[in-house]
C-alpha cells in the first residue's frame, strides 16, 4: 500500500507535463506559470496548500503544469504537513494559500517553524495591487503579521521578479539558519505576461544577497581553543540539538563522541542526532529530561553545545545552569551565541563543518573513564520510571510497547504535551530525521498533519502520530488525507479525556484545581476515524493493548488507535519552570 | 546606556518595519530613529539612539539587527569620535515686545528663523541633541506652541583618536 503514495497520477501527470510544455511555445506565460515552472526548477517534489480566490492563476497553471499538490482541508494542516515533509526529507516544504483567511490560517504553522528553524516557501496569495491597502475582500496585511515570524519575506511586485524571488527564497529558507521564508504574490501580477526574453537570463543568474552570507565554515584558532579546552576537561559533555541535524551531521557527531570517549546528551529537537541506544547517549536533557542528563550538565566541567539554543525548557534558571562547565557552543546562527548562556569559546560554523574541523586534528583526549563510570551508574540507578497500575493502561506503556512492535525504526510525529514528552523519553530513536516535534512554539495541532507530511516524505516507512485526544481534535479533518491518498499513517491517540499537561500543571501548582482542564465528552475516535474511511481500533486495557497495538500498527493500511490511558498519571521527572536544574523532582532511585 | 548604532541596508520596501519590529519584539526602547538615502542608489542608512541595559543586550541586538536579510552593515559608533545632528523646529510665542530679548538670548545657537507672524516666530536649530535640549529649556519659558525633532543622524569623523599609552591615563 505504501508504494501508492508515490504513484498517483504519475502517468496522467507526464503526459500533461509534455501537453503543456508545447503550449508554452505558443501561448505566453503568466506570473502564475512562470511560479510553477520555478518550483519545478527548484525540484519541489510536493506542495501542500489550499485554493481561493486570490491563487486561482496559480491553480490553474497547477492544472496545466502538475506539481504533484495535496489539498489538505484546513490551510493549518497544510503546513504542519510542510513541517512534517522538511523534517524528514531535510529539504524545504512548499506551502500555497489564498489571500486573507488562507494567509493568516498558516500564521501558527508559520511561527512554529520559525522557532524551530524549519525551511519552508510558502506562497500566498495577495489581492490585486492596485487594491492593496483599500480593506478588499480577503485581504490581509500578510507581510506586515508575518515579519515577526519569518526569516525573510517578499511581495511580488513585478512579475519579471518572480524567478529570482523565489530562488532566493528556497536559498534563505535552506541555508543558514533554516527557516520560513513567504512570498506574497498580488493577484493581477499572477495574471500578468511573463518577458521570456529574461528566462534564461535569471535562471542562470547567481544569487546576489549582499546582506545574507552565512558563515558555515569555523574559525581555525577557535577549534584550536575548542581542543584543548577538551583535552584538558575531566568532566565534558556534548549537548547536540536540532543544528546536527539539519547539517546532516550525525555521523560526524557519534564518531567525534565515540573517538574521545565524550558522553552526550540531547535537547528535545536533538533527538536522534546520536543512536537513542548508543552506550554514550545519556538521553534528553531539560524540564521533562532524564534525571542522568540534567545532573551531567551540573557536573560537567566543559560544556559543548552543539546546534541547541539553550531554550528555557532546557536549562531551567539560566543563572544556576552548568555552573562549573567552559561553554563551548557551536551554532550557525550568530546571535543565539552568548544569547542565553554566557559562552566562552564560541564557534560559528555548520555543525558538520565544526565537527569535521575537530575530527581531523588528532588530539590527546580526555581521560573521562571515571566520568562515564559516575554517569552510568546514575543513569542505572535513576531511569525513568512510572508505577504499575492495577487496572488502567499507563501512556508510557503503550508507548514503550509502540517501541517494541516498531523496533524503533518507525518516524515519530507527536503532538503537544504529556503524550510528546512520554514519546521523548521512551521511544528511543535508531536514526536521524526520524523524530518531528514542536519544540519551540509548542503547538496542539501539529502532529497528526506533520506525519501526513512525514509520510508523503518517506513513503516506504512506518509513520506513528503519537498525539494527544484534545490536540488531535484541533487538526483531525486531515483524516480524510489518509484516506484519499492511502498513507499508512498510524495515529496513536493518548486518551486521558483530559489536557494533560495543564492538568498536571494545576494539579501540582493550583492544589488540584482542575480549571477547563478535562474533557468529560469526547468523539468516539473509532467511529470517526470509520466516517472518514479510515480503520479505528480501541484500547480499553493493558490486557488487549498488545494485540491490538501489533496488529493496527503491521497493517498497511491508515489506522487511528485510540488508546484509552490513566487520567491522573504525571510527566516526570520534572524541573519546574524557572528553577534550576538541581531542583529537579519526581527522581526515583532503583 | 545610551547606543547610537547605524544600520545599512537595502532599500526594498518592509525593511523599516522589519528593524523596528525586531527592537519593539526583542524589548529594545528606541529613543531616536532618523532613516534616509545614502551615498549609494538604492541602500539606505538608519542612524539609531536605543537605550540598552547592558554589554549583552548590545551584542543581541547588533546580532539581530545583522541577521536581518536586507541589513548590511550594523555599526555600534558609541565609542568612536562621531559627529552627531539633530534638526528641531521650534514655534515659540513672541509678541514684538520680547522678540529682540528673545533673539539675543538664543543667539548663541546659531538658530534660524525661518517664519514669523505677529506673534509667534519658528526657529530651526541645528546641533548636537544636548544642544538642542539646552536651547529648548531657555527658550520654554517664553511659551513653545510646537516643537518637531527630527531625530539624530551621526557621522563617524575620518581621523580616529589613536590610543596610545598616554591618552589612556588620561581617561
Amino acid at each position: 500500500m505504501a508504494a501508492n503514495v508515490s504513484t498517483t497520477n504519475e502517468k496522467a501527470e507526464m503526459i500533461t507535463t509534455t501537453e503543456s510544455n508545447s503550449e508554452v511555445k505558443n501561448n505566453p506565460r503568466n506570473g502564475a506559470d512562470v511560479l510553477i515552472q520555478a518550483l519545478h526548477d527548484q525540484n519541489v517534489e510536493v506542495v501542500f496548500g489550499y485554493p481561493g480566490g486570490a491563487v486561482l492563476h496559480v491553480y490553474d497553471a497547477i492544472y496545466r503544469n502538475p506539481v504533484r499538490h495535496i489539498l489538505t482541508r484546513h490551510e493549518q494542516g497544510a503546513i504542519h504537513a510542510a513541517e512534517g515533509y522538511a523534517r524528514v526529507s531535510n529539504k524545504p516544504g512548499v506551502v500555497i494559500a489564498t489571500s486573507g483567511p488562507g494567509a493568516t490560517n498558516l500564521v501558527t504553522g508559520i511561527a512554529d517553524a520559525m522557532i524551530d528553524s524549519i525551511p519552508l516557501v510558502i506562497f500566498t496569495g495577495q489581492v490585486a495591487t492596485n487594491v492593496i491597502g483599500s480593506d478588499a475582500f480577503q485581504e490581509a496585511d500578510i507581510m506586515g503579521i508575518t515579519t515577526p515570524i519569518t526569516k525573510h519575506n517578499y511581495q511580488v511586485q513585478d512579475v519579471n521578479d518572480i524567478p529570482r524571488i523565489v530562488k532566493e527564497a528556497f536559498h534563505i529558507a535552506n541555508s543558514g539558519r533554516k527557516g520560513p521564508v513567504l512570498i506574497d504574490f498580488p493577484k493581477n501580477i499572477s495574471a500578468t505576461v511573463f518577458d521570456e526574453t529574461l528566462v534564461d537570463a535569471s535562471r542562470e543568474e547567481e544569487i546576489y544577497l549582499p546582506g545574507y552570507q552565512p558563515n558555515t565554515k569555523p574559525n581555525f584558532l577557535q577549534i584550536q581553543k575548542a581542543i584543548q579546552a577538551i583535552s584538558e576537561s575531566k568532566n565534558p559533555l556534548i549537548l547536540a540539538g536540532a543544528g546536527v541535524l539539519f547539517a546532516d551531521a550525525r555521523q560526524e557527531l557519534t564518531e567525534f563522541a565515540e573517538k574521545y570517549n565524550l558522553p552526550v546528551i540531547n535537547t528535545l529537537l536533538g533527538l536522534g542526532s546520536i543512536h537513542g541506544q548508543h552506550p554514550l547517549n545519556f538521553g534528553m536533557a531539560g524540564m521533562h529530561g532524564a534525571a542522568v542528563a540534567n545532573d551531567a550538565i551540573q557536573k560537567a566541567d566543559l560544556l559543548i553545545n552543539i546546534g541547541a539554543r539553550f531554550d528555557d525548557r532546557l536549562t531551567g534558571d539560566t543563572k544556576l545552569f552548568a555552573p562549573n562547565a567552559t561553554i563551548i557552543h557551536i551554532d550557525i546562527d550568530p546571535a543565539e551565541i552568548g544569547k542565553n548562556i554566557p559562552t566562552a569559546i564560541p564557534i560559528v560554523a555548520d555543525a558538520k563543518e565544526a565537527l569535521n574541523a575537530l575530527l581531523k586534528k588528532d588530539f590527546p583526549g580526555p581521560d573521562t573513564t571515571e566520568w562515564l563510570g559516575y554517569l552510568n551508574a546514575k543513569q542505572q540507578d535513576t531511569p525513568y520510571w512510572y508505577v504499575e497500575d492495577e487496572k488502567e493502561l499507563l501512556p508510557q506503556q503503550i508507548i514503550e510497547m509502540v517501541h517494541t512492535i516498531t523496533n524503533g525504526d518507525a518516524v515519530v510525529t507527536t503532538d503537544v504535551g504529556q503524550h510528546q514528552m512520554w514519546a521523548a523519553q521512551y521511544y528511543k530513536l535508531n536514526h536521524d530525521h526520524q523524530w518531528v516535534t514542536s519544540g519551540g512554539l509548542g503547538t496542539m495541532g501539529f502532529g497528526f498533519p506533520a506525519a501526513i507530511g512525514a509520510q508523503f516524505a518517506k513513503s516506504d516507512k512506518k509513520v506513528i502520530s503519537f498525539v494527544g485526544d484534545a490536540g488531535f481534535q484541533m487538526t483531525l479533518q486531515e483524516l480524510a488525507l489518509l484516506n484519499e491518498f492511502n498513507l499508512p499513517v498510524k495515529v496513536v491517540i493518548i486518551n486521558n479525556g483530559a489536557l494533560g499537561m495543564v492538568r498536571q500543571w494545576q494539579e501540582l501548582f493550583y492544589d488540584g484545581r482542575y480549571s477547563q482542564s478535562l474533557m468529560p465528552v469526547q468523539p468516539d475516535f473509532v467511529k470517526l476515524a470509520e466516517a472518514y474511511g479510515v480503520k479505528g481500533y480501541r484500547i480499553n486495557n493493558k490486557e488487549e493493548a498488545f494485540s491490538i497495538l501489533e496488529e493496527a500498527l503491521n497493517s498497511n493500511e491508515p489506522v487511528v488507535i485510540d488508546a484509552r490511558v490513566k487520567q491522573l498519571e504525571n510527566v516526570y521527572p520534572m524541573v519546574p519552570a524557572g528553577k534550576s536544574l538541581d531542583d529537579i523532582v519526581g527522581v526515583k532511585k532503583f | 546606556m545610551k547606543r547610537v548604532i547605524t544600520v545599512t541596508v537595502l532599500n526594498q520596501s518592509g525593511v523599516l518595519n522589519r528593524v523596528t519590529g525586531l527592537l519593539m519584539k526583542r524589548q529594545f526602547n528606541i529613543e531616536s530613529i532618523t532613516v534616509g538615502h545614502s551615498e549609494q542608489a538604492n541602500i539606505s542608512k538608519m542612524t539609531f539612539v536605543v537605550h540598552v541595559e547592558d554589554e549583552i543586550k548590545l551584542e543581541q541586538l547588533i546580532k539581530q539587527l545583522s541577521k536581518q536579510i536586507d541589513v548590511l552593515k550594523v555599526n555600534d559608533i558609541t565609542e568612536k569620535s562621531i559627529v552627531l545632528r539633530e534638526l528641531a523646529l521650534i514655534k515659540v510665542v513672541s509678541p514684538a515686545n520680547l522678540r529682540h530679548e528673545m533673539n539675543s538670548i538664543v543667539e548663541p545657537f546659531r538658530p534660524q528663523i525661518i517664519d514669523t507672524s505677529k506673534n509667534v516666530v519658528t526657529y530651526q536649530v541645528v546641533g548636537h541633541p544636548d544642544k538642542i535640549d539646552a536651547f529648548i529649556e531657555l527658550i520654554r519659558p517664553y511659551g513653545i506652541k510646537e516643537l518637531t525633532r527630527t531625530g539624530v543622524t551621526a557621522s563617524v569623523r575620518e581621523n580616529q583618536p589613536i590610543d596610545t599609552p598616554q591618552l589612556s591615563i588620561l581617561k
